[in-house]
């Protein structure tokens, strides 16, 4: 029996002819899938503003070295007056030890940010990992991560952060340590929820069927459609993790040689700031804390809302 | 005498990508106790037109043309009289029985309260009448007190049935109401629902995709592509003897078992439905027509008459001798 | 890997017909849910029996079809016989030998097709990669002759119907249609130049006027590259275009099996009666059909599973042939694998028609 060749299926529009190589061609199609998001991304005037408050802080943080000579952080070094009020000399005024206020917020920022992204990695890795695990090999292993993840959840962090930092000692690495440790079971959930409704996806049967292992399946399936969900939830982490260190420092549990916003204003207070009425040394970091968190809250939502096109409409 | 008429009906969504032409211009009548049966692709339209019978559309929706139910414009109704012929006048009964129970909720509750919101009927009188439908529905009465949950999906549905007739509607428009049911299940609620519609004279529009179901319920088919209706009439001439190409292609796809011309010969159409913001020149089936020529590239044909009590829009049932001609080449 | 069309051959016909896949004493019980707790203490559920005890063979390049209703366990068979699930008992032989250990490998030889085109691709893939994928999870980097990665997928596509191949590389599957993205599914079994396809429901999610031109294309490959299909579906007409032979299953167990013409226009058990009788057509809509539920895997009924349900069995006729009895009590052994018409009623060993 002689069977007619299937019918021609026409695809549109027809993209220019490419002799590349395929992985190049995919390279370029996901640098337009970017483009498309960032156009999306552009118009949303809240994620705008977000992005461009931390444009600035990033920008300050890493020029901090430039901008400020490092050795007038050092109280022994410091050549100002203490305690001035904002002037021509000293923008933002001086601190007990007479450095300047600018100088300690710019360098404070670069504290605060290296802090609120390391210690979001910390969060996204053990979350990460801990919420594929539970959501794809679910049975035992799921029970066994749920009950630990749901431990951390309802365990008033603030204690256990407490506990911990005062355990490990008061060293930059051990504050994120310290954050990280205590924030990453919120993403856990997050992360095995979405990896067991993607765990269902016909799709991961048909990679199954094909013959892929656990590791491809992960690796190929699973994360690259579970990250675009936890993406956005990431940069909430950021603003998170920043406060926690800021609330860690005002307890006094900060690393004191390294100058974030929270160490300052825990000196403000210890040196009675409040009551003498040195509002300088108390409100700009202050402010920093709030303008970043906000920032990141501002992107984190804009994302949310491109990533997950099911908020699209909300 | 007629319940349902709609003349020159066009459905046009507005977007964010622009105006989406989604009915272009379609005239149905249904008389009492007629099924009528609308077939056709998924986005052909033919769940927009049981919406806008109902007014059930998007507010932006554009409807034009006219919509007489029992002689009735529904397109020039208050508010407070669409509230009103929405479930007395004319119900629907959805695909997805489970999305159109509230799960919360007992599955009698919510028949009576179908009942009470409109005829204003006490809470007994309801009970009695709720009572009344299970039994026509076929379900036990001891089901009255069940969450959606606790039912079947043929329950479920045998519960949207009774909601639908809950106040003696002359129109009930069925969207899809077998699709997500099994075989068996499937030809238990058609059967349901055939059976009430001949003891209660019902005037009936029946929509779904799947054109041997409609053949087994309808009095006379409409056969819907591209927002127009491209053959329409008796539902056993329709499926038997179609006269479009895309009738002819639908009814392929659900061959009769012992029919030698299907076995081992699946057949279907190539290429797929178009996008209604980008409609074809000329006959909107023209690019995946088997049998089209020169002219269905210019010429938009409307409905020509094509034998007793039968339209087609083709070029080749085009009473002119040239079609006369060719309609006889037409035939596979 | 040949391109070449091999000369059709009807496999029922011919006597010598060669098993590709022999499944034997197939097995597959599911657990019903337990809570957390219990669940960490090792508790299980009710066990539901939704493949008790199959034997089928798949013959070389024949289109078997396989038909019931849901939870008759004609979807539990075929995944298990991908391997996507794990039997109670039972064996599953590609040619001739069990599976075992060799998995990966019969993984290249057995694909898949799914019910749900739209679900099976992952919309973050290009169509490239989603074709690929089959050739990078068995480190394939060349063809038996030498092609390329590219040329192996490009040929996967136009063999699919994707034509010219080169156009279809850069697209997401949200940017095709439904019937192109089955094709897309397709050519991501045929890229492995399988010897199996198992396809679960291939065109029930298509719209009607496409559902054609997909099953032709299984044909097509059937013909030209000799595939043997295993087709699951509850849609008898679908089954009349396509398949060579039809096995019924009924509450875990093949009812009735045999040629398609035997099995859909002379059926022999009272259930393959009562589901052609509801496949719809013109004035089929007063023919008498069963009532009730499908039926429930958690509690298989003695005797004959579909006894409780059996027209035959409700009118007395079993009464008055003397069967009634063994309906009710006996239980029916397994249907063996062979080529003829079978069927597992007590009714037809004595003859009768349903």
């Amino acid at each position: 029996m002689a069977i007619a060749e299937p019918p021609v299926v026409q695809a549109e529009p027809p993209p220019p002819p490419t002799r590349r190589s395929a992985r190049a061609i995919t390279w370029a199609r996901r640098r337009r899938a970017v483009a498309a998001h960032w156009r999306v991304y552009r118009r949303n005037r809240q994620g705008m503003w977000g992005l461009a408050i931390l444009l600035i802080f990033i920008a300050l943080a890493l020029a901090a070295p430039l901008l400020v000579d490092e050795r007038r952080l050092e109280p022994a070094f410091s050549t100002g007056i203490p305690f001035q009020p904002p002037s021509a000399d000293a923008w933002l005024g001086t601190d007990k030890f007479g450095r300047s206020m600018v100088d300690l917020l710019v360098y404070g920022a670069r504290i605060s940010l290296l802090v609120g992204f390391t210690a979001t990695v910390g969060t996204m890795l053990i979350g990460s990992v801990v919420g594929i695990a539970a959501g794809y090999y679910g049975g035992r292993i799921d029970a066994l991560l749920n009950a630990f993840t749901n431990w951390f959840l309802v365990l008033p962090w603030i204690v256990l952060a407490i506990v911990l930092a005062s355990l490990l000692g008061a060293t930059l690495f051990n504050i994120i340590l310290v954050i990280a440790i205590t924030s990453w079971a919120g993403t856990a959930r997050l992360v095995r929820a979405q990896t067991l409704t993607v765990k269902e996806r016909p799709y991961v049967e048909r990679a199954r069927a094909l013959g892929a292992g656990d590791w491809h399946l992960i690796t190929r399936h699973i994360l690259p459609n579970v990250f675009p969900v936890i993406f956005a939830n990431t940069v909430l982490t950021v603003a998170l993790s920043i406060l926690s260190e800021t609330t860690l420092s005002i307890l006094g549990l900060g690393d004191p040689n390294s100058v974030s916003w929270g160490v300052i204003i825990e000196e403000s207070f210890s040196s009675g700031a409040l009551t003498a009425g040195y509002w300088w040394w108390l409100i700009p970091p202050g402010v920093c804390i709030v303008l970043v968190t906000l920032a990141f809250t501002m992107c984190g939502y804009a994302l949310d809302e491109i990533l997950n096109p099911r908020l699209r409409e909300r | 005498m007629t319940i349902l008429t709609t003349r020159g009906l066009r459905v046009t969504y507005r977007t964010s990508g622009g105006d989406v032409p989604a009915v272009r211009g379609v005239d149905l009548t249904i008389g009492k106790g007629e099924v009528l049966g609308l077939a056709g692709e998924s986005g052909c339209g033919k769940s927009t037109i049981a919406g806008a019978i109902l007014r059930l559309l998007p507010a932006s929706t554009k409807i034009e043309g006219q919509i007489l139910l029992d002689g009735e414009d529904v397109l020039a109704m208050r508010p407070s009289r669409l509230r009103a012929v929405r479930w007395t006048g004319a119900s629907i009964i959805f695909q997805g029985a489970l999305h159109g129970l509230n799960p919360v909720q007992r599955v009698g509750d919510q028949i009576a309260e179908a009942i009470t919101v409109h005829r204003q009927a006490s809470e007994r009188e309801a009970a009695v009448r709720v009572g009344e439908l299970l039994e026509q529905v076929g379900l036990p009465s001891r089901r009255i007190a069940d969450y959606p949950h606790e039912l079947s999906g043929g329950q479920r549905q045998r519960v949207m049935i009774a909601m639908a007739l809950a106040c003696n509607p002359s129109l009930v428009i069925a969207d899809e109401p077998t699709t997500a049911l099994d075989v068996m299940v499937q030809a238990q609620v058609l059967r349901l629902l055939k059976g009430l519609q001949r003891e209660l004279g019902l005037a009936m529009l029946f929509i779904t995709h799947d054109l041997s179901v409609l053949v087994e319920v309808s009095d006379r088919l409409a056969i819907m592509y591209a927002g127009r209706i491209v053959e329409e009439g008796p539902a056993e001439g329709v499926f038997h003897d179609p006269r479009h190409p895309y009738t002819r292609a639908l009814a392929a796809a659900f061959p009769e078992i012992g029919d030698e011309r299907f076995r081992r010969r699946p057949s279907g159409l190539g290429g797929d439905p178009p996008d209604p913001q980008a409609l074809p020149a000329g006959c909107t089936f023209h690019p995946r027509c088997p049998d089209a020529f020169d002219e269905c590239r210019r010429v938009d044909p409307t409905l020509y008459p094509a034998g007793e009590g039968r339209r087609a829009a083709c070029l080749l049932v085009q009473p002119t001798p040239a079609g006369a001609e060719r309609a006889g080449d037409g035939q596979p | 890997m040949s391109a070449e069309a091999v000369p059709a051959r009807d496999a029922t016909a011919s006597g010598e017909a060669r098993a590709i896949i022999e499944v034997r004493g197939l097995e597959v019980g599911f657990e019903g849910r337990v809570g957390v707790l219990a669940g960490l203490l090792g508790r299980r559920g009710a066990r539901a029996r939704a493949v008790d005890g199959v034997d089928l063979d798949l013959y070389e390049g024949e289109v078997l079809a396989l038909a019931g209703e849901s939870g008759c366990g004609k979807t539990t068979t075929a995944r298990a016989i991908m391997g996507l699930l794990r039997p109670q008992a039972g064996e599953i032989r590609f040619e001739g030998r069990p599976l075992g250990r060799r998995l990966r490998a019969y993984r290249r030889e057995v694909q898949m097709v799914f019910q749900d085109p739209t679900g099976s691709l992952n919309p973050r893939k290009t169509i490239y990669e989603i074709v690929a994928e089959g050739l990078r999870i068995h480190r394939i980097s060349q063809g038996p002759n030498g092609e390329t990665e590219e040329e192996l997928v490009a040929r996967a596509l136009s063999r699919a119907g994707l034509r010219p191949p080169e156009r279809f590389y850069l697209l997401y599957p949200h940017e095709l249609s439904g019937g192109q993205r089955q094709r897309v599914v397709i050519a991501g079994a045929l890229v492995l130049d399988p010897r199996v396809i198992v396809a679960d429901e291939p065109v029930s999610n298509l719209d009607a006027s496409v559902r054609g031109e997909i099953l032709a294309l299984l044909m097509k490959l059937r013909e030209e590259l000799r595939i043997s299909i295993l087709v699951v579906t509850h849609d008898l007409g679908l089954a009349w275009t396509v398949a060579d032979r039809v096995a019924v299953m009924y509450l875990g167990r093949i009812v009735e099996i045999g040629p398609a013409e035997e099995v859909l226009q002379r059926p022999r058990h009272p259930y393959t009666r009562a589901l052609l009788d509801v496949v719809p057509e013109a004035g089929g809509i007063d023919r008498p059909i069963l009532s009730g539920e499908p039926p429930d895997p958690t509690r298989v009924p003695n005797g004959c599973r579909f006894h409780p349900r059996c027209p035959a069995v409700a009118s007395g006729r079993a009464a008055r042939l003397g069967i009634e009895e063994r309906c009710r009590t006996v239980p029916l052994a397994p249907l063996p694998a062979a080529q003829d018409h079978l069927v597992a009623c007590y009714l037809a060993e004595l003859g009768e028609r349903p």
